[in-house]
Formats: structure tokens, C-alpha cells, sequence
């Protein structure tokens, strides 16, 4: 099963011809993807490596039958490519293009609400189920097929965590990277709810960091709604306040938002926190062998 | 790669990187007159003689007002009255130069001082929680709203805007009445002080609109004393003007240089130099080197598409910093292909000559191939890990 991407994705790529997205969308194929078509204005009827090009979504849509979208075009037109996806029916909208104006994502989040779209990101490596469909930047090699669900605001981070569960023994059933912007399409929330609802996840790791209080709104629904294990891991305990931790949304403002606030509220409802990525994995490994 | 764009939330960041764009009270204000939001007629003064000549035109009193990118200026002595134009002249004199919090004072704002009937507050902010706009209003202006919030929440009005119906009259209505403003006139002015402040936070796509405070004068007019501005970074390409009004020398000098090289730079107070690609393993090496008892010296990114010249630059910031001992680079190759930071590394080692050492952990893309370039190179001050967690603690033991 695996959640978002998967066996059934059908992935048109906005922004196939640019050189990212080229090299993501072809890298994306090579794992198993499914990538039907690309979009780019102005260069439909052409094709990358046989990926017929369209030039509207519609188009590929109609062609095609897309039912997921990547977006790999620059920052100043992400956002109408992402309205631009919904519009033409796709149901899973992945962004990876970092800096994208936040006031345009808070409409965004807004717009999609109750229109049954799921949106990724922005600035996000994507989802990735192993075996199955690979749809963003994460590197598929280092991560195998498996039972743990593992939902990150970060990308190498979560690599790291992915690696050390793999030299464990342990596998995915899907990656997912929210991404690092202070609105994001999906947050902790909706992730968990898909792992929760997704037979082949047994448990579920998830990634935070400093800024925001999704982790915090994630404790709560993690005690109330969810019953498979889960285990966390904060990054940004040694941040200083009002500093901008490479991530846009990784800030801590006056006294909110800090990592030990974050794990204390995760603790506060039994839910295990690794001081370390080794840890983190270590606690996976002993929830998973008991 | 792909820009790398940042952003910020909320509101009073003594020592923040500016990512998000912080504006001083002055170009707040310029803003605000744009929208139409009323304000006190000022000059900006760099000198005591400008400061002088300022106050000659605006007539007195006049206040003298420190534009620094940091609270508490007023506790620190840098607002003063001046009944004269020769007192503006020694009170700007006074506070030019002045160090406030760590910021030095190079400009003071000289304005017509206000008679004050009333002090009110208004903010919008970008709330990420609820992913809307927020506005907060109270009639307890001129104080700490983070203490209102706390001692009398009840005193304070707050209203989000649903960011797809945008703003409407009532808004403004709620907020005044939710306020308990009671003359029509401040009711009538500040409604509308409301929706062109809402008018201005999304037009230049601001994280953050603050008047604290709002002032009436015994005349009965209502007037922005102050201003907190600070506007999305991601959204500058869209905001030439704006974007021309990022002082740049008002930068830590490392983090202006981290700047100016595209590096993700801040400066922490140890000595042991961190660099990792991406934000959430950098920040994770860092707490990892506190974890094993050492100091980071820093927080450094190289992004996610790191190549040699990247690493070059990223070096070249964090050996700027003379505190620091020994290096701990963590990489986890995912478009960043680690050959490409093992030759970067030799590439800066060589041309900086650094001598310190240097704690390398490759894993990822190219990981064989970058392992092999570095033991091949047979550097002494550079020493190969195999886990995160090693590298950190071989790099604290060798920084002590």
C-alpha cells in the first residue's frame, strides 16, 4: 500500500524540461515511476527521453490520465503551477521549489481546503514509497521497502534517519519530506492520519525541528487518534532564538517554538523522543523487535 | 539548484539573521504613509548637524529618535526630546554612535513630538499555526503585548482574516468595538487605520505590521508613533523598493560575508566549526556536538546541491572566525554529491592553508569516491569517520 505515491501514481512533471527537472523527473523513472508526461509553455510536442511534453496540465491530463503533479518550476511560478495542477483534477501535488512568498502559500492553503487535493511542500525532496514510485529528490538507494512511516520537515535529516534505520535492518513503507517553510501544503497531521490508515506502516517515525507548533498539535492528535507507535526526533536544540536555521520555518520566536518545548509535549503524551538520529533509530529498532 | 529563499514569523528578534527582511522604524513609517496610514512629519539625520537642520525645518519640540534593528531603545537612552534645534543637535550627537543591545546607532530619526491622549496598539502578524493573517488589538499601547497577552488576555482583541475573503469593514469594526474603543471619532479612524494596514501587510507581503503606539492626540487624531515592518525575503523579487532598503552593514560581519557568498551562516559561541548540507542535518550536527559535550562555533548549510566552489566559500566564511579549533564536516549525499565536497575540501585546505583539524563524514552520493579522494590526498589534519555521531565526537575531542 504505502501512502501518496505509489504503484497507481501517475506523475506529470511541471517544469520536465528545465535541467532539475529533467534530472529529478528522469531519476524519478529510473526508480519506477510512473512519470507520464511534463509541462512546460510553449514546448508542448516534444519530449525528454519519451516523456510526451504538454503545454497546459489540462493537456497532459487529458492525454495522459496524470494524477499527480511535481513542481519543479522557479520560485516566482510556483504557485500558479500548483493552482494550475488543482485546476486541471490532479489529487497529489508535490512542490520541491524552495522559496516560494509565504502570503502566496497561505492562499494556497487556503484554496485547497475541501477540494480533496493533497499538496507537498513547497521547499520539500518529496515522498517516496521503495519499490514502488519515487516522486522528488530523495536519494531511493539508500532506503529499502518496509513497515516504518517517516514524515520529516527536513530533507538529509532525513536521509540520516532513513540510513541508520536501514543499517538496522529496517525498512519504509514511505518517505515523506512536509518541507521547511513556515506554511506548508501538508503538515505533520494529515501525514500521520495517511501512515495511520496505511496497512503496510507499523509505525512511524517523525522529524521535527524548531518554529511553528506542529509537533506540538501532532502530540495531541498522535495520543488521541493513532494507534501504532510513534517515535520523534527534534532538531535545533542548541539554536539561538530569532535566528533563522536555514530553513525558513526553522525559528524560534521569543519563547515559542523551541525543541525542548517540542519534546516535552511529545513526552507529555508518551510519545519517545531520540536525543540523537542513532538514537532515534535505536528506539525504532526496539519498538519494531517487541 | 533551486534559490534558496527564507522567510520569519513573528515579532521581536534581537540578534535575528536578517532573512526576513527587518525594517527600521523610518522605512516602516514610509510604508505606512504609502497605505495611508497617518504618521508625524520626519527627517532622517546621520549627523548632529543634519539632526540640526531637520529640526530647523519641522519646528520644535521634536523628538530624536535611535533607528536600530532591536528593542528597548528608549530603556537605553536613545530617545530624547529636544526643545531646540541646537538641543537636537546635542541629542543626536549623543545618540550617534551610541551601542544599543549590540546594534551601533549610524542614523536617528528626528520627528515632531506629539502630545498623547491615548496610546492604543495594533499588529498584524503572520500566524503559520492557524495559516492565517492575525491582527491584535488593545487600548494597553506602548507596553510589552507579549505581557498583555499573558497578564490580560482578556484586554486583548484578536481577529484572524480568512486570506482568500481578504479584508472587509467589519473587520475593522470588530476590532474597535472588541477593543472597547469609545469615542466615534478614534472608532471611525482607527477602522480604517485597521484595513490599510491589512492593505500594506499583503501588499508587501509582510510577516509582521506593528504600531506600538498608536497614538491620539488631545486634538482627537489618531497617528502611527512607531513601527515594526519586517517583510518575507522569499517575496523581495517581487519588492525592488523594499528589497533596496536591507541595510547591509547593519549585518554581523561574518553572517553579512556568509551573505554575500550565498552560504547559510550563523554564528554560534564554541569552537567547533559545523558544516552539513541541508537545514535540518546541520542543525542536528550542531545539537549532536553539543550532545557529546563540545561547543559548535557555528551553524553552516551548504544547501542542498553543495559542489567544490560552495564548499570553498562555506570554509572561507566559518575560517573567518578566529575562535574556532577544529572542523566537523557531516555530509549525507542526496543531490549533493559527496566527491565534489571531498574536492572542495582539499581545494580550500590548499589555498587557505588550514591547519586545524578537520573531521570529515561522507555518506550518500559519491560517498566511496569522495573517501577515496580524501585518503588519497593523505592530509594530517584530516580525519575520516564513519557515523555522525563519531565524527562529533572525534571533532570535540580535537578542538580541545
Amino acid at each position: 500500500m504505502a501512502i501518496l505515491v505509489g504503484t497507481e501514481t501517475r506523475l506529470v512533471v511541471q517544469g520536465l524540461t528545465g535541467s532539475e527537472g529533467r534530472f529529478h523527473g528522469l531519476r524519478n523513472r529510473s526508480h519506477g515511476t510512473n512519470v507520464v508526461a511534463g509541462v512546460t509553455p510553449g514546448k508542448g510536442g516534444q519530449d525528454v527521453e519519451g516523456i510526451p511534453v504538454f503545454d497546459t496540465v489540462a493537456g497532459a491530463v487529458a492525454e495522459t490520465a496524470a494524477n499527480a503533479a511535481m513542481v519543479f518550476v522557479p520560485a516566482p511560478f510556483a504557485a500558479d503551477a500548483m493552482y494550475e495542477a488543482v485546476a486541471a483534477g490532479i489529487t497529489t501535488v508535490v512542490c520541491i521549489t524552495e522559496g516560494v512568498p509565504a502570503h502566496e502559500m497561505l492562499r494556497i492553503h487556503a484554496y485547497i481546503q475541501g477540494r480533496g487535493v493533497t499538496l507537498i511542500g513547497p521547499n520539500c525532496p518529496g515522498a517516496l514509497s521503495p519499490g514502488k514510485a519515487n516522486v522528488g529528490i530523495i536519494p531511493a538507494e539508500i532506503f529499502r521497502e518496509g513497515s516504518i512511516g517517516l514524515v520529516s520537515r527536513s530533507g538529509t535529516l532525513t536521509y540520516q534517519i532513513g540510513h541508520e534505520l536501514t543499517q538496522l535492518g529496517l525498512g519504509n513503507s514511505t518517505i515523506v519530506g512536509i518541507g521547511g517553510d513556515p506554511v506548508v501544503g501538508s503538515s505533520f497531521l494529515e501525514i500521520l492520519a495517511l501512515f495511520e490508515a496505511d496497512p503496510q506502516t507499523q509505525q512511524v517515525v517523525m522529524v521535527g525541528e524548531i518554529g511553528g507548533d506542529e509537533e506540538e498539535k501532532a502530540a495531541a492528535y498522535i495520543e488521541s487518534e493513532m494507534t501504532k507507535p510513534v517515535v520523534a526526533y527534534i532538531a535545533g536544540f542548541t539554536a539561538p532564538p530569532g535566528k533563522t536555521m536555514g530553513h525558513a520555518g526553522a525559528i524560534i520566536s521569543g519563547s515559542a517554538g523551541t525543541a525542548q518545548a517540542k519534546k516535552e509535549a511529545l513526552e507529555a503524551k508518551g510519545i519517545r523522543v531520540g536525543t540523537t538520529p542513532t538514537e532515534t533509530a535505536q528506539l525504532v529498532a526496539e519498538i519494531a523487535a517487541a | 539548484m533551486l534559490a534558496h529563499g527564507h522567510a520569519d514569523l513573528r515579532r521581536h528578534r534581537p540578534d535575528r539573521l536578517a532573512r526576513a527582511l527587518d525594517l527600521y522604524e523610518y522605512q516602516g513609517k514610509e510604508l505606512f504613509r504609502r497605505y495611508g496610514i497617518p504618521t508625524s512629519e520626519g527627517r532622517l539625520a546621520r549627523t548632529p548637524e543634519d539632526a540640526r537642520t531637520a529640526t530647523e525645518e519641522l519646528g520644535t519640540p521634536v523628538v530624536v529618535k535611535a533607528q536600530v534593528l532591536t528593542g528597548g531603545r528608549g530603556k537605553a537612552g536613545g530617545i530624547k526630546l529636544a526643545e531646540s534645534a541646537a538641543d537636537a543637535e546635542s541629542c543626536a550627537a549623543d545618540i550617534l554612535g551610541m551601542d544599543i543591545r549590540g546594534h551601533t546607532v549610524t542614523k536617528v530619526w528626528i520627528e515632531r513630538a506629539s502630545d498623547i491622549e491615548r496610546e492604543y496598539y495594533l499588529s498584524l502578524t503572520f500566524d503559520r499555526s492557524a495559516k492565517k493573517p492575525l491582527f491584535m488589538f488593545t487600548a494597553q499601547g506602548g507596553i510589552d503585548i507579549e505581557e498583555v497577552a499573558a497578564t490580560s488576555p482578556d484586554a486583548l482583541a484578536r481577529l484572524h482574516v480568512d486570506p482568500l475573503e481578504g479584508y472587509h469593514p467589519w473587520h475593522g469594526r470588530r476590532l474597535v468595538y472588541d477593543g472597547a474603543v469609545s469615542d466615534p471619532g478614534e472608532q471611525k479612524q482607527i477602522a480604517s487605520i485597521v484595513g490599510k494596514l491589512y492593505e500594506a501587510f499583503v501588499h508587501c507581503e509582510a510577516m509582521l505590521c506593528e504600531i506600538n503606539p498608536l497614538i491620539v492626540t488631545p486634538e482627537g487624531e489618531v497617528r502611527a508613533l512607531d513601527s515594526k515592518f519586517t517583510v518575507d525575503d522569499n517575496a523581495l523579487f517581487r519588492h525592488p523598493d523594499i528589497a533596496e532598503m536591507r541595510d547591509v552593514g547593519a549585518a554581523d560581519p561574518l553572517e553579512a560575508l556568509a551573505r554575500e557568498k550565498g552560504v547559510t551562516y550563523v554564528k554560534l559561541d564554541g569552537d567547533v566549526g559545523v558544516l552539513g548540507n541541508g537545514a535540518g542535518l546541520t542543525m542536528s550536527s550542531v545539537d549532536v556536538v553539543t550532545f557529546v559535550g563540545g561547543a559548535p562555533a557555528n551553524f553552516c548549510d551548504l544547501g542542498g546541491g553543495g559542489d567544490a566552489q560552495g564548499v570553498v566559500d562555506a570554509l572561507g566564511v566559518i575560517t573567518s572566525d578566529p575562535q574556532v579549533r577544529a572542523l566537523f564536516f557531516n555530509i549525507f549525499g542526496g543531490i549533493t554529491r559527496c566527491d565534489e565536497v571531498a574536492r572542495g575540501i582539499l581545494q580550500a585546505v590548499e589555498q587557505m592553508g588550514i591547519s586545524y583539524p578537520i573531521v570529515v563524514r561522507l555518506d550518500g552520493t559519491n560517498a566511496e569516491d569522495g573517501r577515496r579522494i580524501l585518503t588519497e590526498a593523505a592530509l594530517p589534519n584530516l580525519h575520516a569517520e564513519a557515523t555522525m555521531l563519531e565524527g562529533a565526537r572525534r571533532a570535540v575531542e580535537l578542538a580541545a
